[in-house]
């Protein structure tokens, strides 16, 4: 590993200053994949500037009837909290269904949004890969890309984004809150992550130095109705293959209306948009579900190895929404 | 290097880290505390699990320098003096390993996640995340699969894990 100092940021603005005065600095979180990818070559930098201490921890209710969650929330600590349990069950389980017990008592709030691929040539820097090296081209699309992305990727980069709470944060339409040199902004989930592009390097629209300082969410009185379901190649520890993130308010047999985002098919959290707004209004059938998943799966672009998970993804999503229906 | 002071198992280690330093190395290579071990290094096997502040994480991707304030306890500092942790007995009553490679993790793993069922936190497998967990095989297994065990004694290890549960 390359020699760093680290420093412990006091507070929001002292994190950001310490970015903007040193170039080679990154932010630390819970260290859980910075500290690997340092390990593996592919990040160096020649700074760490610990933000645990400089963003909150706490999850507090927001005065929109929302929850406001501190960048420093351990992932642990955001799934056990009871507000989250009741109002966005969907956030728990997917926080659940991520890494294991003891990660997410590391892992932040910050953190997990913007930890990077697991594309197996991204974490190795003796191979080419668009993402750590621009221009080097990208070996997994004529090589293992079982697990990337079916939809919406480019020809530099098939990678996919691998958190699962960011799944639901994206269908729940959660926003981020940054601090950047500029002063503080909020960018609206899904829109966080950016698709790749000719600009694979980019996982975010974050410019560099920008501090996440807490996500938001919104109050969604019907997410109390929701569910996140992972498929994975073993039953616990593992990322996703695939996954769905659903909320629905349903009555009557009618969809009055819906939340959809899909996990482990593309280079963001993708919101289904394209099938909620078919459903809205619709019978709440495996009929119907079937259709809006197939219309939003239309633009699927698999590739050889990955072709299997346009079916998985549609049945996974079919199954969810019957669930709640029921 | 950083000059700290690490408190492990109620004991003050004056240390001068390096800050690239995990913490698995620090325990292992200068402090003689070489009951976590290093399976992996890249956080996916568990073998090198403690406890900061009563919560279970990875030591092999904590950095030193991050934990002057912290209290640390590992696989060492689990029993009271000559008497056993409960885990501990369960785990040699119940043959719940056999190299013993994985076991120092698999103890310290197993108590933070009774603190953690104890207050009740769910799992993935929780069927209704509002209620409160029942610690039963399929719950300990899913809340454990974060620390592997190569000679596959996971049937003992989760009977032994049963008996301190209930
Ligand atoms: C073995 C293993 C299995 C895993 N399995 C899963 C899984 O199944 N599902 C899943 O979703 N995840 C999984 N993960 C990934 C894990 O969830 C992430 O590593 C974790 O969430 C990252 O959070 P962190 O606080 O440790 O981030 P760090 O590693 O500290 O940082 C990650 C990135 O975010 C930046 N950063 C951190 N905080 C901020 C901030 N406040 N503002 C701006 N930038 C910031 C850092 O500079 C760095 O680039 C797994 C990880 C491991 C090691
Ligand atoms: S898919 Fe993206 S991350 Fe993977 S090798 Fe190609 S460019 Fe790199
Ligand atoms: S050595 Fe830390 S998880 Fe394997
Ligand atoms: S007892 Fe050998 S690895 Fe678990």
């Amino acid at each position: 590993m390359k020699p760093f100092d680290y420093q412990r940021a006091a507070d929001t603005r002292s994190a950001v200053a310490a970015l903007s005065r040193q170039p080679e600095a990154m932010y630390l979180g819970g260290g859980t994949n910075l500290v690997d990818l340092m390990r593996l070559g592919v990040a160096t930098p020649a700074v760490l500037v610990d933000v645990t201490r400089a963003t909150s921890e706490a999850i507090e209710e927001s005065s929109g009837g929302g929850l406001l969650i501190g960048a420093a929330a351990r992932n642990s600590d955001l799934a056990a909290h009871p507000v989250v349990r009741h109002r966005y069950p969907m956030l728990a389980q997917a926080v659940l269904a991520g890494a294991s017990g003891q990660i997410r008592n590391m892992a932040t709030v910050g953190g997990n949004l913007l930890q990077r691929t697991r594309c197996s040539y991204f974490q190795d820097i003796a191979k080419p890969c668009n993402k750590h090296r621009p221009g080097s081209g990208c070996p997994a699309r004529e090589g293992d890309h079982r697990n990337l992305a079916i939809i919406g990727h480019s020809s530099s980069c098939v990678a996919t984004h691998p958190s699962d709470m960011a799944v639901a944060l994206a269908a729940l339409g959660a926003s981020v809150h940054v601090e950047g040199v500029e002063g503080t902004r909020t960018v609206p989930m899904p829109g966080l992550h950016r698709l790749p592009g000719d600009e694979p390097e980019r996982d975010t629209v974050l410019e560099p130095g920008d501090l996440i300082t807490a996500v938001e969410l919104p109050a969604l009185p019907y997410a109390s109705r929701s569910r996140y379901r992972k498929v994975r190649d073993r039953a616990s520890f593992a990322f996703a293959v695939v996954s769905v993130a659903v909320a629905l308010d349903e009555a009557d047999g009618v969809v009055r209306d819906c939340r959809i985002a899909l996990g482990g098919v593309a280079h963001v959290p993708w919101r289904a948009t394209l099938a909620e707004s078919a459903l809205r209004g619709a019978p709440a059938t495996a009929e119907e579900f079937t259709r809006a998943a197939d219309l939003e799966l239309a633009g699927a672009r698999p590739l050889p190895d990955n072709a299997f998970k346009v079916p998985l993804v549609r049945n996974v999503l079919v199954r969810v929404l019957s669930e709640l229906a029921s | 290097m950083t000059d700290m002071l690490l408190s492990i198992n109620g004991d003050e280690y004056p240390v001068v880290v390096d800050t690239r330093e995990t913490l698995l190395d620090t325990l292992r290579e200068r402090l003689d505390l070489t009951g976590a071990k290093k399976g992996c290094d890249h956080g996916q096997c568990g073998a090198c699990t403690v406890l900061v502040d009563g919560r279970r994480v990875k030591s092999c991707l904590t950095l030193t320098v991050t934990l002057d304030d912290r209290e640390i306890t590992t696989v060492e500092g689990l029993a009271d003096g000559d008497r056993p942790h409960p885990l501990q007995a369960a785990f040699i009553a119940h043959d719940a390993f056999q190299c013993g490679y994985c076991t120092p993790g698999q103890l310290c793993s197993a108590v933070g996640m009774l603190a953690e069922a104890a207050a009740g936190w769910p799992s993935v497998v929780t069927e209704d995340v509002c209620a409160e967990p029942v610690l039963d095989e399929e719950e300990i297994r899913e809340r454990m699969s974060g620390n592997l065990c190569r000679c596959g004694a996971y049937v003992n290890i989760v009977a032994a894990i049963g008996e301190v549960a209930r």
